[in-house]
C-alpha cells in the first residue's frame, strides 16, 4: 500500500507540475461549453429577409408582419424588384425573400402562391429556413380564413426540449468528446512516456506490481474528469439552461462509468504503441474522431450507411450519449438505461483483459 | 558465497541465439564487468538476471532466488539503474530518493535517515529542493546511482551508467560503486570502457551470445599477453561473427 501510495504521489507531482497541460484539461471543457452554446449553433436566427409585394393587400401585409416580428428573421426591406433581390444575394445581404404575386388575397384558396427564393449555398438553413417561413405564412392564412379552407391543423407539442434548443443535444456530446480526450490520451501518454524514457523499465524491476502502476496512473485522471463533468454540468445548468431531469447522481455515476471505459481505452492503446507521439496519434484518429462522427452527436445514426451503422455500436460514446440524454433531458430512471449500463460495462472489462494480455510484464 | 549463480542460461529469439549456453558465477562484495561488443547480448543476459525476461533454457540464481519462481524476491534484492533513464526530471531531488525508497518499502523514518546520508555523501545538501532535470548530468546519474541503492540491495545491475559523462565524473561515479562494494554489495555493472574494465575485481567478455573469456583484469592481460584491457578486448572481439 505504501509503495502505491509513494507512486501515486509521483503521479500527482508529474500533472501538476506540468501546469501548462492541467489547465488546459481543466479549461477545454470550459471553452468546448461555450463555444458551442453560442459560436456554433444550427439554430438559424436573424437571417436577412426581403419581401417583394406585388399584392399589396392586407393580406400579404399581416403575413408581412408576422415573417419581421419572428427572430429567426431579419427585415431588410421592401424590395422594389427581382433585380434588387438578386443583388441583394448576391451582396449576401439576405438569406431569404418573399415574393406575393399581384391579387393574392383574392386568390388565396384557389391556387394562390407564394415565392420563396432562399439562397441554398448551404443546404440544411435554406431547408429550416424554407420550413419556417412556410409554417408562418401558413399560420397567418389558418388564423385569417379558417372559415374557408376547414382544413386539418395540426397541434404540435415538442417533447422534452419544447424550444428546441441545441444545448439539449450537444451538452451531452461534449461530455462524450472530453472525457474520452482526457482519460484516453492523457493515460496512454502516460504510460507510454515511462516507456519511452526507459523509467518502465526500472519500475518493472523493482517489487512494484504493474496493476499499482497502471491504477496510479489511471486515478489522477480519473479525478480530472469529474472535476470536468462537475464543470460541464455546472455550466450547462446554470449558462445554457440545459436541466437535469433525472437523477443527479445518475448522471454522474454513468459519466463516471464512461471515464472508466475511456481510461481503459487509453491503457489498451498504450499497449500497443511505444512511442507518446504514437499514443497521442492513435486517441485523436482512432477515438476522438469516431465520437465526433459516429456517435450520434453531431449525426443521427439512423441516417448513416448500414455498415456506419454497424461501425457505430463499438464506439462508446454512442451509448454514453443516448443514456445520458435519457437521464439528463428525458429524466429516466436507471433501468431505463440499463442496456446502455451493461454495453459500457462490457467495454471496460474486455478491455481490461485485453490489454492485461498485451501488457508487457517482462518487455520481450 | 555466491550471489548470481548462471547454469547454461540460454535466451533464444526465434532462430536467433542472444543468450548461448553462458555459466559464470559472481561472488558477494565482488565488482563484476560484463563486457561485449554492442548486440553480443550483455543486455538480454542482465535483462534474463533481473526478471525482465524469462530464459528459453538453463538454470540460475540471483540473491539465492531461483530465476523462474523466485522473481518476486528477487526484485526486493537487487537494484538496477539503466543509462537510458536515470531519475524523473520533473521531480525534486528529495522527491525522487522518496518515491524509490517508498517502492522498496522503507519506513518514513529510514527515508529520511537515507535521504540525509545521501545528500550528505553527495554533497547536495543544498539541492534537496532542485528539480532533477535542473542538476547536471553527471550529478544525476550519481544520485540514480545512490537511489538505486537506497534500498540497501544484495545486488545492483548497473546498464552502461558512465554513459555520456565526462572521465572526471566518471571516476566519481566509481569512488560511489566502490563504497557500495565495501557495504557488501555486489555490483554487476556492463561497460563500453575498458579503462571502466580495469576497476573491475573480474570481467567477463561475450561475444556472439558466449562468454570467451572470465577472469581478473590482470589474469586477462597475462593470458592474453596484452598491456591494457582495451587489447585483450579486441583480441577477443575481433572473432565475433554478428554485427550489431
Amino acid at each position: 500500500m505504501k509503495q502505491f501510495l509513494s507512486f501515486l504521489k509521483k503521479e500527482f507531482y508529474h500533472i501538476f507540475r506540468d501546469l501548462r497541460t492541467t489547465i488546459i484539461m481543466i479549461v477545454i471543457p470550459v471553452v468546448l461549453v461555450v463555444l458551442f452554446g453560442y459560436a456554433i449553433s444550427t439554430e438559424i436566427k436573424s437571417s436577412g429577409l426581403v419581401v417583394l409585394d406585388h399584392g399589396h393587400d392586407l393580406l400579404t401585409q399581416r403575413i408581412t408582419d408576422r415573417l419581421i416580428s419572428n427572430e429567426y428573421f431579419d427585415f431588410y426591406k421592401q424590395a422594389a424588384d427581382y433585380e434588387e433581390i438578386d443583388r441583394l444575394f448576391r451582396k449576401d445581404k439576405i438569406k431569404i425573400a418573399v415574393v406575393f404575386p399581384t391579387g393574392f388575397a383574392e386568390n388565396v384558396g384557389n391556387g394562390s402562391e407564394v415565392q420563396l427564393l432562399v439562397d441554398a449555398s448551404s443546404p440544411n438553413e435554406a431547408t429550416s429556413l424554407i420550413e419556417y417561413a412556410t409554417a408562418i405564412i401558413n399560420t397567418e392564412l389558418s388564423e385569417g380564413a379558417l372559415q374557408t379552407t376547414g382544413g386539418i391543423t395540426p397541434v404540435v407539442r415538442l417533447l422534452y426540449n419544447p424550444q428546441m434548443k441545441d444545448a439539449y443535444n450537444f451538452v451531452p456530446g461534449v461530455m462524450g468528446m472530453i472525457l474520452i480526450l482526457i482519460c484516453s490520451i492523457m493515460t496512454s501518454v502516460g504510460i507510454v512516456r515511462e516507456k519511452e524514457y526507459g523509467s518502465m523499465e526500472v519500475l518493472l524491476v523493482s517489487p512494484l506490481k504493474p496493476i499499482y502502476i497502471i491504477l496510479a496512473k489511471a486515478a489522477p485522471y480519473l479525478l480530472i474528469s469529474l472535476v470536468n463533468i462537475l464543470t460541464i454540468l455546472l455550466l450547462s445548468y446554470f449558462l445554457l439552461e440545459v436541466p437535469i431531469r433525472g437523477s443527479l447522481m445518475l448522471v454522474i455515476m454513468l459519466s463516471l462509468l464512461y471515464a472508466l471505459v475511456a481510461l481503459c481505452l487509453g491503457l489498451f492503446v498504450s499497449t500497443v504503441v511505444s512511442t507518446q507521439k504514437g499514443a497521442m496519434l492513435i486517441c485523436a484518429m482512432v477515438l476522438m474522431l469516431p465520437v465526433i462522427l459516429l456517435s450520434g452527436m453531431m449525426f443521427p445514426i439512423e441516417n448513416m450507411p448500414w455498415i456506419l451503422q454497424l461501425i457505430s455500436n463499438v464506439i462508446p460514446a454512442r451509448w454514453y450519449i443516448v443514456a445520458l440524454r435519457d437521464v439528463m433531458i428525458k429524466g429516466l430512471g436507471v433501468l431505463d438505461i440499463l442496456p446502455e449500463i451493461t454495453i459500457l460495462f462490457a467495454m471496460v472489462v474486455g478491455l481490461i483483459v485485453l490489454s492485461v494480455k498485451r501488457f508487457k510484464i517482462r518487455l520481450e | 558465497m555466491n550471489v548470481i549463480e548462471a547454469d547454461k542460461l540460454t535466451k533464444r529469439f526465434g532462430n536467433f541465439t542472444a543468450v548461448d549456453k553462458i555459466s559464470f558465477e559472481v561472488k558477494k562484495g565482488e565488482i563484476f564487468g560484463f563486457l561485449g561488443a554492442n548486440g553480443a547480448g550483455k543486455t538480454t543476459a542482465m535483462r534474463i538476471l533481473c526478471g525482465l525476461s524469462q530464459p528459453t533454457s538453463g538454470q540460475a540464481r540471483v540473491a539465492g532466488f531461483d530465476i523462474y519462481k523466485g522473481t518476486e524476491q528477487i526484485k526486493r534484492h537487487i537494484g538496477y539503474m539503466s543509462q537510458k533513464f536515470s531519475l524523473y526530471g520533473d521531480l525534486k531531488v528529495w522527491e525522487n530518493i522518496r518515491l524509490f525508497g517508498g517502492i522498496y518499502g522503507l519506513s518514513d523514518k529510514q527515508l529520511k535517515e537515507k535521504t540525509d546520508e545521501m545528500l550528505f555523501t553527495l554533497q547536495m545538501e543544498d539541492r534537496r529542493d532542485a528539480l532533477v532535470d535542473s542538476l547536471p548530468l553527471g550529478w544525476k546519474q550519481k544520485l540514480a546511482f545512490s537511489v538505486a541503492v537506497v534500498h540497501d540491495p544484495q545486488i545492483v545491475f548497473l546498464d552502461e551508467p558512465t554513459g555520456g559523462v565526462d572521465p572526471v565524473t566518471r571516476r566519481q561515479f566509481w569512488e560511489l560503486i566502490y563504497q557500495a562494494a565495501e557495504r557488501g554489495i555486489t555490483v554487476f555493472v556492463t561497460t563500453h570502457y575498458m579503462d571502466e574494465a580495469e576497476y573491475c575485481d573480474r570481467v567477463s567478455i561475450m561475444v556472439d551470445g558466449r562468454i570467451d573469456a572470465l577472469d581478473s583484469p590482470k589474469a586477462l592481460k597475462r593470458k592474453f599477453n596484452s598491456s591494457s584491457m582495451d587489447e585483450v578486448f579486441y583480441s577477443l572481439a575481433r572473432k565475433a561473427q554478428r554485427g550489431e
